[in-house]
């Protein structure tokens, strides 16, 4: 009987855990973070693959030595070993992109030692993967820098179609030469929306994806009230905090 | 009670010292295993790295002369050049038709790049006339000013066919100064470096491209002091 209430205790923590890196709490859409390279990168989807998988690595490998660990180490010497911890794997994937995708590391240059600065990772770090078992540290790491991913392509979509007209352009940087055929022109001889490519275009795409997230959150609130009110009569609706 | 009082501040000392041991010394074994995985990493990635750098290097060399001006083995024909461009001997590549000189490859180094020097490879004809150039090498804002790189824009391209004949001292600058060269959009900087940069290179083969074009091959050319 334990046994079975671990496994569904388990569940849903998976559940949350999926729930929150994805959705609820998005480190890019809702906790902001990481707002550098995410503005920075996205001009086009090659870019934001190559950033987004890099960061994504570091942030699971990070919850997982961070919560093997998180019985070692005391309060004095925890942030700063967690940092070490990060910098290290920072720097590792630095070299296994330098070895393995030579020209998306030239082209993501400088942000891809900057993945070091980003607090999505030493955030999740210290908020989750201290107080967890590995495995949910694991998976956390995954779900969030999953979220980071999404956002990060949803976003270089966005710039690449209405900068340059073209999706999946360059895509052989990351995935080999056949790869080169996935470049999809929506208008041929597009003379290039410049807006879109430069940074301003980046945080007035970034606002509308996270106006677009409240607006599903809004409805979705609303369903929620409704179906409750019907339920139970004239009863307040909670219009603050997370409704899970 | 008085001894209690006495022993009490020396134990805590005791243990402050040794807490800050303990995490000096954890701190220390996190550094030398965080080392560890970083020389491990490096070990294994190392000669791959080393091959797909040289691997770029001769794409650009190849990219910039064309195959009708060579047939000869560009890296067997080259030698090291000191010039008053770089502090270090650096490779120049000749280019040559059934042994006859047609074109060489100067790498020259732009110093005022916006955060780092820009490290550029410059194919000039026999009569002092561009082939190309390519940017090698850069740290430039990523959409601005690494817009000099060929795979970004084909700014880079705008330097084929000029030469200091066709092209006059005031020619070779930034449209926004008076110049030939478009300037790009958000950075000027970057290209302002790159021009005069390529302009100096000109001028450094004019001087000397008796002594440039007849360097035997695997041998080393002093340049240093040459015209400055």
């Amino acid at each position: 009987m334990s046994s079975e209430s671990t496994t569904k205790s388990y569940q849903d923590e998976l559940k949350t855990l999926s729930k929150n890196g994805l959705w609820n709490n998005n480190p890019a859409l809702v906790q902001l973070l990481g707002l550098c390279p995410l503005l920075a990168v996205t001009g086009t989807v090659v870019n934001a693959i190559g950033l987004g998988v890099a960061t994504m690595m570091v942030l699971i490998m990070s919850n997982l030595s961070v919560s093997l660990i998180r019985n070692f180490v005391n309060d004095a010497i925890r942030l700063p070993a967690f940092v070490m911890i990060i910098a290290s794997l920072v720097t590792c994937a630095e070299l296994l992109m330098k070895a393995f995708t030579y020209e998306l590391y030239q082209i993501l240059g400088i942000f891809i030692p900057l993945i070091v600065t980003n607090c999505a990772i030493l955030g999740r770090a210290d908020a989750y993967a201290s107080k967890n078992n590995p495995v949910f540290a694991a998976v956390d790491g995954f779900m969030m820098g999953l979220g980071f991913l999404i956002v990060l392509v949803l976003l270089g979509a966005m710039r690449e179609l209405i900068g340059q007209g073209t999706l999946f352009a360059d895509m052989q940087l990351i995935f080999g030469e056949s790869a080169s055929a996935w470049e999809i022109t929506f208008i041929g001889d597009y003379s290039n929306f410049l807006f879109a490519i430069l940074p301003p275009g980046a945080f007035v795409g970034m606002g509308l994806i996270i106006a677009l997230k409240n607006v599903i959150d809004d409805k979705i609130e609303k369903r929620k009230a409704a179906q409750e009110s019907v339920k139970t009569g004239s009863k307040r609706v909670r219009v603050t905090g997370n409704i899970s | 009670m008085s001894t209690e009082e006495e022993n009490n501040p020396n134990e805590e000392v005791m243990s402050t010292t040794q807490s800050a041991l303990r995490a000096a010394f954890g701190l220390a074994l996190f550094a030398i295993l965080t080392a560890g995985l970083i020389a491990f990493a490096k070990l294994g990635t190392n000669e791959r790295i080393i091959e797909q750098e040289e691997k770029a290097r001769l794409a650009a060399l190849y990219a910039l002369v064309p195959e009708s001006y060579r047939n000869n083995d560009l890296l067997k024909d080259s030698y090291l050049l000191t010039s008053p461009n770089a502090s270090e001997p650096r490779t120049v590549f000749v280019a040559k038709n059934d042994g006859q000189a047609s074109a060489l490859v100067l790498p020259w180094t732009a110093p005022d790049g916006y955060t780092a020097p820009i490290q550029l490879l410059i194919a000039i004809r026999t009569n002092g006339e561009l082939l190309g150039v390519r940017v090698v090498e850069h740290k430039e804002t990523p959409g601005l000013g690494d817009k000099i790189d060929v795979s970004k824009s084909d700014w880079v391209l705008s330097f084929d066919g000029r030469s200091l004949e066709n092209t006059t001292a005031t020619q070779w600058q930034v449209k926004k100064d008076g110049g030939d060269f478009d300037q790009l959009t958000g950075a000027t900087i970057t290209p302002r470096a790159v021009v005069s940069s390529v302009y100096e290179a000109l001028n450094f083969f004019e001087e000397n491209n008796v002594a440039l074009l007849n360097q035997p091959a695997q041998s080393s050319l002093n340049l240093a002091q040459a015209g400055q």
